[in-house]
């Protein structure tokens, strides 16, 4: 019984981690940068949930307050995902174009971006522990259903959207995507868009369970994100999406024993582990093009 | 082969469907075309020839617009359209299938097809336009479902052409259809782009397999280390001894 809990909690945690990665490894898909700045429109979510939450008046109306609280952060954080990109991310891929700091300087900037936000957050939002409303009794199914819903319609947006096909195809070759006439910037910014509002799903999830907000909230768990979607194969979607569920179900498998301080350090080594065997992820393919 | 737009009307080029005057390109630092001129009349097919770095892919990636141009004009339909971005340039009719090819691995055939049509997105066109590849390449018919990049390299370079007509491209750009490619799949696909032009798209083509492209084409340019070196009707330079010499092998 504790067996089947645990791996229904860890299920539940790995879907929400899942919604997180998504983001990371579609931005890599486009872009081949890791945009560091992810966890922190996750941040930004949870705080634009809870006030929404706050003012359809919380328990009062415990589905209309969850359902309004996602819908806007999931706007307000593709806004922002978009402003990301726009103000700090193209300008300077702009200007390194074909140089040797392309892969770099981005890295940097997306960085500051980081931690940027993290100090605009304190500052609005001041450093204390902000409590989330219960609104749910036992929030953990409704994480993984919802969670699973977000994937297939993912899914479905990736396989059957011109945008999705435009998404893949620039992720696999730029130039030959721009000869199909695809609009690179337009499409980067839906990325963004897509990316951050699957993040605000995944931090008003997280909120509802973990029940508080906080400026470096972000930190933790956009490292487990970011981590699944290496294991999974970073730029791989399926491969996001194992990569979450696994970290979750390892993570409660854990606590089970005696090690549950362990968490973190096990999910490293499993990430180590799998990159020795195969370095490019679960699912990621080092795949070189026929000449 | 149905080859018209559903919605960019017919370019009524009577002259010179491209033109390029004086084309000058820097790339790497280096002068890769130091004043190239050539035309392309709606229907033809136009060769270029030369040499491994004679400025051939330089040339069609200019044109394009996926490299810079130094100095001169090209004209399409009589319009500059020098500056101009790629992405506009195929809704403007002009296609490039690249040296390569640049089909996309992990996608399906399908999938790369329908990705040519991404300029227009028009439902009916789409599905005359692959009645219309299956005809053409019924190879590919055959693995619409399959991962591209499991299909061979001749099969690749058809993929290539075809996802290019998806676009109903006035003007087709080739670079390199032959290269690494099979004896007898080379033999198909200038086979189909004898089709493809009978149907009405104009082909300027790059190759390095001289014999291939001089019997393919209407006329053909021959360029030396950034300029053209020598012009005329294919079979002419066919027989001129000095192109015998240099590219034919004697």
């Amino acid at each position: 019984m504790k067996l089947i809990d645990a791996l229904m909690t860890g299920l539940a945690q790995g879907g929400m981690i899942a919604l997180v990665a998504l983001g990371y490894t579609m931005v890599f898909g486009v872009l081949k940068m890791i945009n560091f700045a992810h966890s922190e429109v996750f941040m930004m979510a949870a705080y634009v949930g809870l006030f929404v939450i706050a003012a359809v008046g919380g328990t009062a109306h415990p589905l209309l307050a969850a359902v309004g609280g996602t819908v806007v952060a999931m706007f307000a954080c593709s806004l922002l995902g978009i402003t990301i990109e726009r103000i700090a991310y193209r300008p300077i891929r702009a200007r390194t174009r074909g140089s040797k700091l392309a892969r770099v300087t981005p890295l940097v900037t997306a960085l500051a971006v980081s931690v940027l936000l993290q100090n605009l957050a304190q500052l609005l939002f001041t450093a204390r522990y902000r409590p989330y409303p219960q609104l749910f009794q036992n929030t953990r199914p409704i994480i993984f259903v919802v969670a699973i819903a977000m994937m297939v319609f993912l899914e479905l947006v990736v396989k059957k959207t011109w945008f999705g096909k435009a998404m893949r195809a620039l992720s696999t070759n730029e130039e030959a995507a721009r000869l199909m006439g695809v609009r690179t910037s337009r499409t980067i910014a839906m990325t963004f868009a897509l990316g951050s509002s699957l993040a605000a799903v995944g931090a008003v999830l997280y909120c509802l369970d973990q029940s508080q907000a906080y400026p470096t909230m972000g930190f933790k768990i956009g490292t487990q994100a970011f981590v699944a979607a290496v294991l999974g194969g970073i730029g791989n979607i399926p491969g996001a999406m194992l990569g979450g569920l696994l970290i979750g179900i390892i993570g409660e498998m854990v606590k089970l024993t005696s090690y549950s301080g362990g968490v973190d350090v096990l999910v490293f080594v499993v990430l180590i582990l799998v990159l020795l065997a195969r370095p490019a992820g679960l699912l990621g393919t080092t795949r070189v093009e026929k000449v | 082969m149905r080859v018209a737009h559903p919605v960019r009307p017919p370019v009524d080029a009577n002259a010179a469907l491209l033109e390029v005057t004086d084309l000058r390109v820097n790339y790497g630092g280096i002068a890769a075309l130091k004043g190239v001129s050539l035309h392309v009349g709606k229907g033809e097919i136009v060769a270029m020839i030369g040499a491994n770095g004679a400025g051939k892919t330089t040339t069609l990636k200019s044109i394009v617009g996926l490299l810079p141009v130094a100095h001169g004009s090209i004209t399409y339909a009589g319009k500059s359209i020098v500056g101009m971005a790629v992405e506009d340039l195929v809704e403007a009719g002009i296609s490039l299938v690249p040296e390569g090819r640049a089909i996309f691995p992990t996608l399906t055939v399908l999938e790369n097809l329908e990705l040519g049509a991404y300029v227009h997105r028009d439902k009916k066109t789409m599905r005359e336009t692959l009645e219309d590849i299956v005809q053409l390449f019924p190879r590919l018919g055959e693995r619409m479902k399959q991962e591209a990049g499991t299909l061979s390299g001749g099969e690749q370079q058809m993929l290539a052409i075809s996802r290019s007509l998806m676009a109903r491209p006035s003007l087709l750009l080739l670079d390199e259809p032959s290269l690494g490619i099979a004896p007898k799949l080379v033999q198909q696909i200038f086979v189909a782009i004898a089709q493809i032009a009978a149907a009405g798209v104009t082909i300027l083509l790059v190759e390095q397999n001289t014999r291939v492209a001089l019997r393919a084409s209407h006329r053909a340019y021959v360029l030396r280390t950034g300029e053209i070196a020598k012009s005329g009707p294919s079979v002419e330079l066919a027989a001129d001894p000095e192109i015998q010499a240099a590219y034919l092998g004697g």
